[in-house]
């Protein structure tokens, strides 16, 4: 079955007075219908770019260098910007991360509804706040049809990022790409809005890219998940098998880092060093400097994603040929 | 010759040649341009005396006869009165360089006054706080919502009522140069006020004032270095600013007395004589106003981009 | 919303009693009414008889009081150098400066704004380059100059428009005069309007185009992109409310600069209003003027404040959110 989404070798890139920054290095995976992905990492590896690039939203200078994106067979990448803006809200939703600067503070809220079905639905104003009111109420906003005047400044952040994901899905999109949706939340309210989100998705087959740097929310959430690392892809495979077992080093990293019920150690498991920047990104693969396996082969080439049991790890220790140095 | 006090001064002397400031302001066609040619009507209007192909103010060397010369190269006019000459037969050139030291040294001087009362303003509200502050700034807010144009005015009509006819001509230029340096101290102080208040709840600010640090010393070596950015701006800024205050005032008759032209004096003159054709007498003086004001303009302009951090 | 307002106005009266305070400063202590009136040579007994008449021999706050309660009824003294009611010459001043001070502002907003959005959302385009090159050389030019020059293309050299003077002004009411309604009165305001309202513009221009430039960079923008909407709803939809609201107070608090550039204004096309008059009466010191348009000047600015304030909790939602507590 042809994947929702395809993303192919993507690469991303910022030009710059000292030479040209790759954000995304040959980024690749596959979404299916109705599957939640989770997209894990650090601060910078890139998670929020491959949202952004996906939906054609990368701020200037930042541009695509190359790969491809597939929506449902179709080459979404290279379109033009009126297409591309029909398939944004229509068929890829987008959730941002803080619910405060998210909504336009100066205008009310069932108008930001009902403008968003009507540019993409055939609807009358009418029937467009009907539907806005249904959309409140399914998201959890007591007395809706009242709320659907309310002003942005008038809602609690839980109850805004509420608001924000009707936004996202009340133009029934197939994908909808939730950039950290939880982050600004009060962590009494996070539970609650990753429910929401999964419960509405499950409902109507939409598809999932969950980016997060909380592991427990995809641990919870999420059928499949990749780890990425200075803008590659370090590993990828269902849920389950990543945390348990996981295959590449830094994935190994960290799991080991989370404080579990179970784990009784002193300390937690650090790894040393930190994430490269931009533009300090090591040959070969950018992980091996930080790597307590690693190698010749490490330094020389980087490595692509690799079969390695029920997942696919980006780790030459993964190779067929498996050559230790 | 290398004396041990001189090399830090020289270290960053040197530091500061090569550093981000240096390189942004080489690297913009906008700034040098301007620097030039800022730098162009500064020397011809402060060495004015000395370089000067006449002396306008010398009522001696005026022969009616040589009233009214157009510039080179139309008809009737010489090399002698490159830009003409106004109706007394003053050089309208050398007009235009003594008129442009008189514009400076007022502009000069009013930016140093604004900016000495707008730091201790400044420096006193926000980080004393209090009464002071609240005083302060009320005063501060009613002066900024009155244009600096009409406080200099006022000031200057108040100054001129309350002094006997004798003493007017004498005071005349610091009446001006303070009461334009009043108008404009507002803005300096609110940016210093701003800073304070940062800098205030600083660590190191607070271990200072336990150790005993007096206040004074606290605010100068710490809030001022701090400030010295965006007050350059706002006083390169104003320095135009004061320039045009100026010249507006002069036009308006307000001014200094005609025998110290400036060059708004000059417009004001020349205007009378735009209907009889002699447009030289208003559209060179108005021209070198203009080109200063606007080369000041883009390198404040330029300065701010360049402090500012977040555009890096 | 009341509150607010009866919070705003007692807040102004200290700031009022203080201007008014230096305004009667200003006229009764500084130069000399007697010698003014009366010329250089006088008698004692002439000088005994007009201080008499002008109240300066009553104690200081019965002089205050008085001052202030003549101001409250239009009552400012007489010119010292008309010999004329100071109210009189404002009434017939006012109009002119009001509608030439109208005119400049429907002007500047008329062009400055639409301007402002285009090179906010067309940064790039050469015209957009062209504008704000433009916009720059505008804040350098005195205003006196821009009038010069205008005068120099289109009365001198074109002779399209008047150089001076109101044109034919017709009587309205008990006391306005208006420029209005004569094709002259018209064509006289035109050049006088352009010089004024251009260094409004070109600062409108600039803060529209900054303010622009700040919202589209915003999170709600992305969130609405992100969203499909059409360029055009996010511009006029989105971009130009949020753009609009703190232009709208700034362009009130502009009023000031509206105010001392008039009297540059004013000075160059002769136009008969309040700005030449000021002028004409800080040149010879005539202090009953001065000082009345002071006060008359800060109760007008603290007006324009306060309708502004009211405007900004007007427009913007949030600000109506302080006694709320959901």
């Amino acid at each position: 079955m042809t994947p929702l989404l395809d993303v192919r070798d993507l690469i991303v890139e910022f030009p710059t007075r000292h030479g040209v920054l790759r954000a995304l290095d040959h980024i690749s995976f596959s979404i299916a219908q109705g599957e939640i992905l989770g997209v894990v990492g650090e601060s910078g590896a890139g998670k929020s770019l491959t949202g952004a690039a996906i939906v054609g939203l990368l701020t200037p200078p930042g541009r695509i260098g190359g790969g491809s994106i597939h929506l449902d067979g179709e080459r979404i990448d290279n379109l033009p910007a009126e297409p591309l803006r029909r398939i944004r809200g229509r068929r890829i939703g987008m959730i941002f991360q803080d619910p405060l600067t998210t909504l336009n503070p100066l205008l009310r809220i069932g108008r930001q509804l009902t403008e968003t079905m009507r540019t993409h639905l055939d609807l009358t104003e009418v029937a467009a706040r009907e539907r806005a009111a249904e959309w409140l109420e399914r998201v959890g906003i007591p007395d809706p049809r009242r709320r659907l005047d309310a002003w942005p400044h008038e809602f609690s952040g839980g109850q805004r990022q509420r608001v924000v994901i009707a936004l996202a899905l009340c133009a029934e999109p197939e994908l909808v790409i939730a950039d950290e949706p939880t982050t600004a939340l009060d962590v009494s309210v996070q539970a609650q809005i990753i429910t929401l989100l999964k419960t509405l998705t499950r409902e109507s087959g939409v598809s999932v890219m969950l980016v997060t740097h909380d592991m427990g929310v995809i641990a919870e959430t999420a059928d499949r998940v990749a780890v990425m690392y200075a803008g590659r892809i370090a590993e990828i495979g269902p849920v389950a098998q990543v945390i348990r077992h996981p295959a590449h080093p830094y994935t190994d990293g960290l799991m080991g880092s989370i404080p579990t019920v179970e784990h009784r150690a002193e300390r937690l498991r650090q790894i040393d060093g930190s994430m490269p920047r931009l533009d300090a990104i090591p040959s070969g693969c950018a992980f091996h400097q930080r790597c307590g396996f690693a190698f010749d082969r490490c330094s020389d080439e980087q490595p692509g994603l690799m079969e390695a049991g029920a997942t696919r790890a980006a780790c030459w220790l993964r190779a067929p040929e498996a050559a230790h140095g | 010759m290398n004396s041990p006090a001189l090399n830090p001064i020289a270290a960053s002397l040197r530091d500061f040649l090569h550093g981000d400031l240096v390189h942004n302001f080489r690297t913009s066609p906008v700034a040098v341009v301007s620097a030039v040619v800022a730098l162009i009507l500064i020397l011809g209007g402060m060495l004015a005396p000395w370089i000067a192909p006449h002396d306008p103010t010398d009522l001696a060397s005026l022969s009616l006869l040589d009233s009214f010369k157009p510039p080179w190269p139309s008809e009737g006019s010489d090399w002698f009165n490159p830009l003409g000459t106004d109706s007394q037969g003053r050089d309208v050139l050398s007009a235009i360089m003594y008129g442009t030291r008189v514009s400076l040294i007022v502009g000069f001087w009013s930016v140093i006054i604004s900016v000495l009362l707008g730091i201790l303003a400044g420096l006193t509200a926000g980080y004393l706080g209090g009464m002071a502050d609240t005083i302060l700034m009320r005063v501060a807010d009613v002066q900024l919502t009155f244009p600096a144009i009409l406080t200099a005015l006022m000031i200057n009509g108040i100054v001129a009522a309350a002094l006997p006819r004798s003493m007017r001509e004498d005071v005349q230029l610091p009446v001006i140069i303070v009461s334009i340096g009043i108008s404009l101290w507002p803005g300096i102080a609110r940016t210093v006020r701003g800073s304070a208040l940062v800098e205030r709840n600083k660590e190191y600010v607070l271990a200072a004032r336990v150790i005993g640090v007096p206040a004074w010393r606290i605010m100068l070596s710490h809030v001022l270095p701090n400030v010295i950015g965006p007050v350059s701006v706002l006083a390169t800024l104003g320095l135009g600013g004061a320039i045009l205050t100026e010249a507006t005032l002069s036009f308006l008759g307000v001014g200094l007395s005609p025998s110290r032209p400036t060059l708004g004096t000059l417009i004001r003159y020349g205007n009378d004589f735009l209907f009889s054709g002699q447009w030289w007498v208003v559209i060179f003086p108005g021209l070198a106003l203009v080109l200063m004001v606007l080369s000041i303009n883009l390198l404040g302009d330029w300065l701010r981009d360049a402090l500012n951090p977040r555009l890096r | 919303m009341f509150a607010f307002i009866a919070t705003r106005l007692l807040q102004a009266i200290p700031v009022l009693l203080v201007v008014g305070l230096i305004s009667f400063a200003l006229f009764a202590y500084v130069g000399d009414p007697v010698s003014i009136i009366l010329g250089q040579d006088h008698t004692e007994a002439q000088a005994k008889a007009m201080i008499h008449q002008l109240g300066l021999d009553q104690p200081f706050f019965v002089q205050f009081a008085r001052y202030l309660w003549g101001a409250t009824r239009g009552e400012f003294g007489i010119s010292y150098r008309l010999a004329q009611p100071v109210s009189l010459l404002i009434k017939e001043r006012l109009p002119a400066t009001l509608e030439l001070a109208l005119t400049a502002t429907v002007i500047s907003i008329a062009i400055g704004v639409p301007m402002g959005v285009y090179t906010g959302i067309n940064r790039d385009s050469w015209f957009s380059r062209l504008f704000m090159a433009g916009s720059l050389i505008g804040v350098s030019l005195p205003t006196f100059l821009v009038g010069i020059l205008l005068i120099l293309v289109f009365s001198v050299s074109l002779d399209w428009l008047p150089s001076f003077g109101r044109g034919t002004v017709v009587h309205v009411g008990s006391w306005w005069t208006t420029g209005f309604a004569t094709a002259s009165g018209l064509r006289a305001l035109i050049l006088p309007s352009v010089t004024l309202g251009l260094f409004q513009m070109t600062l409108i221009l600039r803060l529209v185009r900054a303010e622009m430039l700040e919202v589209l960079r915003t999170d709600y923008i992305r969130f609405a992109r992100a969203r499909g909407l059409t360029n055009r709803t996010i511009y006029f939809g989105h971009a130009l409310r949020n753009t609009l609201v703190p232009v709208i107070t700034i362009i009130g608090l502009q009023f000031g600069s509206l105010v001392a550039f008039s009297l540059v204004t004013e000075s160059v096309f002769q136009w008969p209003g309040m700005g030449l008059l000021l002028v004409q009466s800080v040149a010879v010191a005539d202090i009953p003027v001065m000082s009345a348009y002071l006060l008359l000047i800060s109760v007008v600015f603290l007006l324009i404040n306060l309708v502004v304030d009211l405007l900004y909790y007007v427009v913007d939602p949030r600000l109506r959110m302080t006694r709320r507590s959901s």
